[in-house]
């Protein structure tokens, strides 16, 4: 019988590894929940890179950050 | 003005639990992964099948941990970009190649190891299973090393040069960053202080076991592993403890004294046992610091400059200018009140770099170039009103840092007491007594370990970068109610995420109670 390659083995590896986990489905509804959460709501909606979403280069991004840094004196 | 106050502080607030939050999960992943290393190579070692089964149940919580634990990091660097958005941008790389390190290594060799740690058993040989777990440990703590250099940069920065027309600090020397004195200090003290948590925890659920007279021998065999990993991560966490006392005495001496509440330095400077914070002390009047003070002699001489007879500088010392240098000897620096001036004359010669650019003006460019590096050194001084503003939360630092010293002190008896009981008297562990104190180790070592985290972290305020960027520079300008909001968000996540994890491990270890562990 011809060996399962290297790639075939290292799938069946992962595929059985998840179908016989014993603490599995609340283990893994927390992981998917929580990654859920992280990136289509708290990356999405609340937690924007504000430099990059405000200006167009890194030039812009520097003189935003300059005048932060060393605002203007009145 | 009221609102980027309260800005900067909710967002200190949300980083501060974000942080906490994830250093629940991160030691415990450090530690129990050498335990069940450990264990693992035992079996391999003596093919004893008991030994095997052991390390398959501790890897078990492992796992859970692991997953309950993955990706909480990822938050901080949410808001990096949207509540720290001048800070994340003037760090530049040298922020961004530790934690791209960071997440490569913890991608690749963390996600591939794992699996073969959880799903290779019987697929793979015994040695390449071994081999798998002890990669997994060492990922975590190569993981561990990369977010640590990067911290320490922020309580030390070198190897970088300021670039006032990208506004970032350049990366000049990685060698100087990777291999910074206090980033290779900080790395084996936290790593180390895992190995504790991990050791304290086994003890802890192992003590649950014999409670409930349940996997008795199990749990004994457990409690031996993991009493000498608790006693070498204790005796070594103590070691690196003094290496970064030193260290703090030398490159961050004002945390030194607040963490001592120490106004007036002197030399033979003793070290405060026991005491309580004078809540009406001023730094200019004349009351004690310290109310009941109990001392020990010559103490923070010894802690700070391995020299009893060496002057410690106080808060006050350091404001007038007075700090020590790295052979321990005492030294005229530069008053607080002179840095105020010279990171005021800082970010004036930033201004004009930025007048002299839009104009076009190259030769005035360069000058504002020259007199900026002159004084970069306390650009951050620039921002406070008043020396004053320069002076870390005393109470809170004291009180941290006597927590993890008598915590520290409490493991390292609990651990030479379990090591004393497994061989010399393994029936009086069974000892409710013994129980009790191995069951109430598991609250003490995550107090005593975020406490550390606690003293390192507001010992250093008000700087997010030691004497370049105060946190109110550091903020971003956004609205205080947003930031509020998510930190809510996050306290109902955050909760959530923990009782699933502490509800899942103790089903796991209810089951167990219930089942021959070693069968």
């Amino acid at each position: 019988m011809a060996k399962d390659s290297f790639f075939t083995r290292a799938v069946s590896m992962y595929v059985d590894g998840f179908r016989s986990m014993t603490v599995g489905r609340r283990l893994w509804a927390v992981i998917l929940i929580k990654l859920a959460i992280l990136f289509f709501v708290f990356k999405l909606f609340f937690f924007p890179d504000i430099l990059k979403e405000n200006y167009d280069n890194d030039a812009d991004r520097a003189r935003a950050v300059r005048s932060a840094l060393a605002p203007a004196k009145n | 003005m009221d609102d980027l106050i309260s800005t900067v502080d909710w967002s200190r607030a949300q980083f501060a639990l974000t942080a906490i939050v994830h250093w629940l999960f991160v030691p415990l992943s450090i530690g129990l992964s050498l335990i069940v290393g450990i264990m693992e190579t035992m079996w391999y070692k003596t093919r004893n099948e008991r030994w095997k089964r052991m390390a398959k149940f501790w890897m078990l919580l492992f796992g859970i941990n692991f997953a309950c634990g993955v990706a909480t990091g990822l938050i901080l660097e949410f808001e990096f970009g949207t509540n720290w958005s001048n800070y994340s941008w003037f760090v530049g790389d040298i922020f961004g190649a530790p934690l791209a390190i960071e997440g490569i290594v913890a991608f690749f060799l963390e996600s591939t190891f794992i699996a073969v740690m959880f799903f290779g058993w019987n697929r793979v040989s015994a040695g390449f299973h071994l081999a798998a777990t002890w990669l997994t440990a060492l990922g975590i703590c190569l993981s561990a090393y990369w977010i640590l250099v990067a911290n320490a940069w922020m309580q030390y920065p070198v190897g970088m040069e300021f670039d006032p027309a990208q506004m970032r600090n350049v990366m000049v020397s990685f060698a100087d960053v990777a291999l910074s004195p206090v980033a290779v200090n900080k790395f084996f003290h936290t790593v180390l202080s895992g190995w504790v948590l991990g050791a304290g925890f086994v003890i802890g659920v192992s003590c649950w076991f014999l409670l409930k007279k349940s996997n008795v021998e199990f749990a004994k065999e457990s409690m031996k592993i993991a009493s000498w990993v608790g006693l070498t991560g204790i005796l070594l966490t103590m070691w690196t403890g003094d290496g970064s006392a030193v260290q703090v005495a030398q490159k961050q001496p004002m945390k030194l004294a607040a963490m001592e509440g120490l106004y007036n330095g002197t030399t033979g400077q003793s070290l405060v046992a026991f005491g309580l914070i004078n809540p009406d002390k001023e730094r200019t009047d004349d009351q004690p610091a310290i109310l009941g003070e109990i001392s020990i002699p010559y103490g923070l001489s010894i802690l700070a400059n391995h020299d009893p007879k060496s002057f410690v500088p106080g808060i006050n010392d350091l404001i007038n200018g007075i700090s020590i240098n790295a052979d321990g000897d005492t030294i005229d620096t530069v008053s607080y009140a002179e840095r105020i001036a010279r990171g005021q004359q800082a970010q004036q010669a930033l201004r004009n770099y930025d007048a002299a650019m839009n104009a076009g003006d190259e030769a005035a460019m360069n000058s504002a170039v020259e007199a900026l590096k002159a004084d970069f050194k306390y650009f951050g001084y620039g921002y406070l009103n008043s020396v004053d503003e320069a002076v870390p939360p005393v109470a809170l630092t004291f009180y941290a840092f006597r927590v993890m010293v008598m915590g520290g002190g409490y493991l390292l008896l609990l651990f030479a007491a379990m090591l004393f009981l497994s061989y010399r008297k393994p029936r009086v562990i069974e000892n409710k007594w013994v129980v009790f104190f191995g069951l109430i180790t598991i609250p003490i070592v995550w107090i005593v370990s975020e406490a550390g985290w606690i003293t390192a972290e507001m010992g250093r305020q008000p700087w997010t970068i030691e004497g370049l960027l105060p946190v109110r520079a550091a903020v971003s300008a956004i609205p205080a109610g947003s930031v509020q909001l998510t930190f809510w968000m996050f306290v109902v996540v955050f909760t959530g995420l923990l009782v699933a994890e502490v509800s899942i491990m103790i089903r796991e270890i209810a089951k167990a109670t219930k089942k021959d562990l070693l069968a």
